[in-house]
């Protein structure tokens, strides 16, 4: 049913559980639907003064598509610039995983709207 | 070590069924229909397939229609009978828990035009008789309620059911497919008119199942063609199936269903240890070899996969296990929250599960539910 990299990311999630001071949190989903994510966020600079996030971790409740769409998430965001973050898409996450059943898809669009929630968190928390 | 505790799927085939079914594919092939020597070893086979059967619900022979398994069974009980009945009497009484193969078969007949009324359950799943009597009405031709709950477990109280649908002479049928050949059945005795059971489910092989359909009681056929099975189901009868269906009736022993409590009490009590965890149906008044439990604050197809990767096969009610991404219905019936019921693991056992396999089962689901808690958010809410 599930590719070998989906398996991989569920069976060792590499990016799981919380950042204690995290610069921005992002939660979606629903627990009556079956799925929750919460994305957390820590930013950084690099070396031309950008921010970007230096550490993402998430939190996920949810069938093995969701586990692993979330822990592939925070592999594409890490190290990018806040910008470069905004625009990964479920697509990215899509393309990065492999292939996933059609009733798993919206897995990854919970994932990447998480990241947005948490980048929308920090920014606001930042004002 | 590898566990399978996925017994209400299906079953390992008995060697012992596999043994006797053989010679039926390379020797004894003919067709019970034919007059030769090979067509009369046939008839004479299923015969005796069919006494047996037939006498493990105190049934005789000629009241035993085989099928091709539980879903052909109950849509040959509801479809044949509602078509009987059809432009004299137009309502079906059945519960919210039955199985897709009587569920649908009835909202199919719906489209059709007949009136069905699905009863409700209580908590641990068990449906109220006097419900099933108050819906009764003088267009009512049948009641079909399962006598076990396939996902939960739950015994339903049939002979009440039974007695009640005698006394307002209407035709009383049982999907018996989890319990035949685990909770003793007499139609006689409880007054049944219809019984679906399957092979597959106790050790026999899959693709036979059989209908009992008591003497009197009028069927119209749903396929045409021979006149084979008292002109009930056309096809060339299977033999060899019907063949090994009897032996795994001859095989399933009360003293296996006592041992298979024993290991399920076990596991019930070993896995009810870990925190935040409900059992779904009944303690008492449940099938021998049922577990379903809830494990909250994780989704049922990750616990699934992670069992799988440990060699433990279950099944699970949850949502994402599915296509439409609803949760188990029968779970929702029993009043569990959504985000309950995508917790829950189905574990069932078989006559060939061991002590050693519950305590490695207790153990790896321990371990796998901490793990999945520890990278769910829903805990610290």
């Amino acid at each position: 049913m599930y590719s070998e990299k989906v398996m991989d990311h569920f069976r060792n999630p590499r990016h799981a559980g919380e950042i204690a001071d995290a610069d921005g949190i992002g939660k979606v989903g629903n627990a009556i639907c079956g799925d929750l994510m919460w994305v957390y966020i820590k930013v950084g600079k690099n070396k031309d003064g950008k921010e970007i996030l230096k550490d993402v971790k998430v939190k996920t409740f949810g069938c093995v598509a969701a586990i692993s769409s979330s822990d592939v998430l925070c592999d594409l965001a890490i190290g990018k610039t806040i910008d470069e973050a905004k625009q990964i898409t479920n697509q990215d996450v899509l393309s990065s995983i492999g292939d996933m059943p059609s009733q798993k898809r919206h897995c990854s669009v919970l994932a990447a709207s998480a990241l947005h929630k948490a980048i929308q968190d920090y920014e606001a928390k930042k004002k | 070590m590898k566990v399978y505790l996925d017994n209400g799927a299906t079953t390992r085939t008995d060697p012992e069924v596999v043994d006797i079914m053989l010679p039926f594919f390379t020797e004894h092939y003919g067709n019970a229909s034919s007059l030769h020597g090979h067509g009369d070893t046939a008839a004479q086979a299923l015969q005796k397939a069919r006494e047996t059967v037939g006498r493990k619900i105190n049934a005789s022979a000629d009241e035993i229609i085989f099928t091709s398994g539980g879903t052909e069974s109950d849509n040959l009980a509801i479809k044949g009978l509602a078509y009987e009945n059809k432009g004299r009497k137009d309502h079906i009484i059945t519960s919210k828990i039955e199985h897709p193969a009587v569920i649908n078969t009835c909202k199919q007949l719906e489209k059709e035009g007949f009136r069905v009324t699905y009863q409700d359950v209580d908590k641990e799943g068990f449906i109220n008789p006097k419900d099933v009597e108050k819906s009764i009405t003088d267009k009512t031709f049948l009641v079909s309620i399962m006598h076990a709950n396939n996902e939960i477990g739950t015994i339903e109280p049939i002979e009440e059911i039974a007695r009640i649908c005698k006394r307002h002479n209407v035709i009383f049928h049982t999907d018996a497919v989890q319990s035949f050949g685990k909770v003793p059945i007499d139609v006689r005795q409880t007054n049944i008119d219809l019984l679906s059971a399957s092979a597959h489910k106790i050790h026999g092989p899959k693709g036979i199942g059989m209908l009992y359909v008591k003497k009197g009681v009028k069927l119209q056929r749903i396929s045409d063609g021979g006149g084979q099975e008292f002109k009930l189901r056309a096809g060339t009868e299977n033999v060899v199936g019907a063949v090994g269906f009897a032996k795994a009736v001859e095989l399933a022993k009360e003293s296996d269903c006592i041992d298979m409590a024993a290991l399920r009490d076990k596991l019930i009590k070993g896995l009810l240890e870990i925190p935040d965890t409900v059992l779904n149906g009944p303690r008492e008044k449940r099938l021998c070899n049922n577990v379903n439990i809830s494990f909250k604050h994780v989704e049922g197809e990750s616990l699934l996969f992670m069992l799988n990767d440990h060699g433990i096969e279950v099944s699970t009610g949850s949502a994402c296990s599915s296509k439409s991404l609803e949760p188990s219905y029968v779970l929702l019936a029993i009043g569990l929250k959504h985000e309950v019921a995508h917790g829950s693991i189905r574990f069932t056992l078989s006559k060939y599960t061991t002590e050693e396999e519950i305590n490695y089962t207790i153990r790896t689901v321990k371990e796998i539910v901490e793990k999945l808690r520890s990278i769910s958010p829903l805990q610290v809410e």
